[in-house]
């Protein structure tokens, strides 16, 4: 088999930043998505004038409420950046999906520096009025008259089915069904999230939180408990995607990237997808291992998302941290994705205890624990290799790095 | 009692069969014409994935199906569709993965199961007929042909 250009090699992360985070911030999200990109740009060492590529997912987009902070004209405007190129879009390879662009335009000689980022205010948008009130058709109901839906929605919606929680809920279900997975396993991914959050000074959920806490509060969508799905909230992250040669001399040491995975080989569906117990991860994950001598072995920390506990479980079975099925007795107790663990995962709390900053804080986190910025949730023995993965369901991208 | 809301589908020319056979009590999925491959298609489109054949047309399915996966959904998402209630992903038995979401009814919900059989029966909003799945008290033999005798039709004959 002939084994194509690994083209993401050019490609470096030479800087970060992130705005403050929260629940109802009350600001702007423009405003939040430029005190995360001055930070990166600062840094990375460049100045705005530096930056010649702009990226971000989802793009501008006014429903649902908050869920898009500012689209590329946006942020181009305010900052009179000058782009030889730019992209902001949803159908992706996932969140990160964005980011795996960024790196194929530097690699392709486009630009030098890409700007990428992402922005939520989905706590501020939603206000006092419930989750309900987010969901697709909510705005409408009412009003009378029927509400109507087309696009992939049609075939959830009409049975009361319009939040993710429902799907990863079913999913989750045919896995536990399948291998035995129970939600005393499960909780190993929450409660690991919260104990690292309690070391993140900028994590919204920082109370202690035990086995029995978890398992007797309130359940969203059998098997998913509140405490498996992440919370709406405020914040803006964003990095520089560099050309690795026009990054030799800058502030810090470039972040290389090894490998990227955004395959998608099954049908583009949340339930007609093969094996839901797999979701697309599988072919992500799968994807960036055909384009690494790296192995899973070689992984010092894990950044995988977890807009629902469940998914990062999938990840670790995708990225082939352990077999197919065995995620649950993989993360059982904790310990071996605890920060001192064989394994750590998502040091800085993830979306369900650090705050739902949907896919960017997870590539970002994996960057603060390759350049030793994690503070007290630093993981010990300087890693080396990080990997970041983000999306559920049939979204999926991820990327390997290393320094 | 106040019906519970539902957000309803966009009747296309594309995806009408399957939104208002109800009305005649037929579950129609989509199915390529080329006898020699026959895929059933859904959600519809207008190609075979199978043989990228253009002749698609609708087709009754035996109504029947298995729960492939389900929850409980416990949260209030639309004004008098209380919880809790039953999502499911149903496969008919026409063909592997040939799946639809739906929900379940006439049953508990602590009574769904992986691997149950269901049947489908209608409920109409407006001009859109959901296909629900109740639990299947005469679920087919495995192997026989739905087609021939059978536990339907010969009731009331």
């Amino acid at each position: 088999m002939s084994r194509r250009e690994v083209g993401e090699r050019k490609a470096v992360i030479s800087g970060i930043g992130q705005s403050d985070v929260g629940r109802r911030l009350n600001r702007e999200p423009l405003s939040l998505t430029i005190d995360a990109c001055l930070e990166a740009i600062a840094d990375a060492g460049l100045t705005p004038a530096d930056i010649d590529g702009l990226a971000t997912y989802p793009g501008n987009m006014t429903v649902p409420p908050g869920f898009s902070g500012a689209g590329v004209t946006e942020v181009q405007d305010a900052l009179r950046l000058e782009l030889d190129w730019f992209h902001g879009g949803i159908e992706s390879p996932g969140q990160l999906g964005s980011v795996i662009n960024a790196c194929l335009a530097v690699a392709a000689g486009l630009c030098d520096h890409v700007l990428c980022f992402r922005t939520v205010w989905e706590a501020t948008a939603q206000g006092d009025k419930s989750r309900a009130s987010t969901m697709p058709g909510a705005g409408s109901m009412g009003r009378g008259g029927s509400v109507r839906m087309g696009s992939f929605m049609q075939w959830n919606l009409p049975f009361g089915a319009p939040s993710a929680a429902n799907w990863i809920g079913m999913m989750a279900q045919r896995h536990f069904h399948e291998y035995g997975t129970t939600r005393e396993q499960l909780a190993g991914i929450a409660l690991n999230g919260r104990r690292n959050a309690a070391r993140n000074p900028k994590a919204i959920y920082t109370a202690p939180m035990t086995l029995d806490d978890y398992l007797e509060v309130r359940m969203i969508s059998d098997p998913l408990c509140l405490y498996d799905c992440d919370v709406p909230s405020d914040g803006s992250t964003a990095m520089i995607v560099s050309r690795a040669e026009a990054a030799t001399s800058l502030r810090k040491p470039p972040i290389h990237v090894e490998a990227v995975g955004s395959a998608i080989r099954g049908r583009p569906s949340w339930d007609q997808w093969d094996d839901l117990t797999t979701m697309a991860l599988r072919d992500a994950a799968s994807m960036l291992w055909e384009r690494s001598g790296l192995t899973p072995a070689d992984v010092d920390v894990a950044q995988l998302y977890d807009g629902f506990s469940f998914i990062t479980l999938c990840w670790l079975e995708a990225l082939g941290f352990c077999g197919q099925g065995e995620g649950g007795p993989f993360v059982e107790g904790g310990t071996r994705i605890a920060l001192d663990g064989e394994l750590p995962v998502n040091t800085h709390g993830g979306q369900l205890s650090a705050g739902r900053l949907h896919g960017y804080g997870f590539l970002h986190e994996a960057c603060v624990q390759l350049w030793g910025e994690g503070g007290e949730r630093q993981v010990a023995g300087s890693p080396e290799v990080a990997l970041a993965a983000a999306g559920g369901g049939p979204l999926a991208g991820c990327l390997l790095l290393t320094r | 009692m106040t019906r519970p809301f539902r957000v309803l589908p966009e009747l296309t020319p594309e995806n009408q069969h399957f939104w208002t056979g109800g009305e005649r009590g037929e579950l129609c999925i989509l199915r390529c014409q080329s006898a020699a491959c026959a895929t059933w298609i859904h959600p519809p489109a207008p190609v075979c994935p199978t043989c990228f054949g253009r002749e698609v047309a609708p087709e009754v399915t035996s109504g029947k199906a298995e729960v492939h996966t389900f929850t409980i959904n416990r949260q209030p998402w639309y004004p008098n569709l209380d919880p809790p209630y039953l999502v499911a992903i149903v496969e008919l038995p026409e063909q592997a993965g040939l799946r639809l979401t739906t929900n379940l009814v006439g049953m508990e919900v602590e009574e769904a199961a992986i691997g149950q059989p269901v049947s489908v029966t209608f409920e109409q909003y407006d001009d859109v007929w959901l296909p629900f799945f109740e639990p299947d008290l005469e679920p087919d033999v495995e192997g026989e042909d739905p087609s021939v005798g059978g536990a339907e039709g010969e009731d009331d004959s």
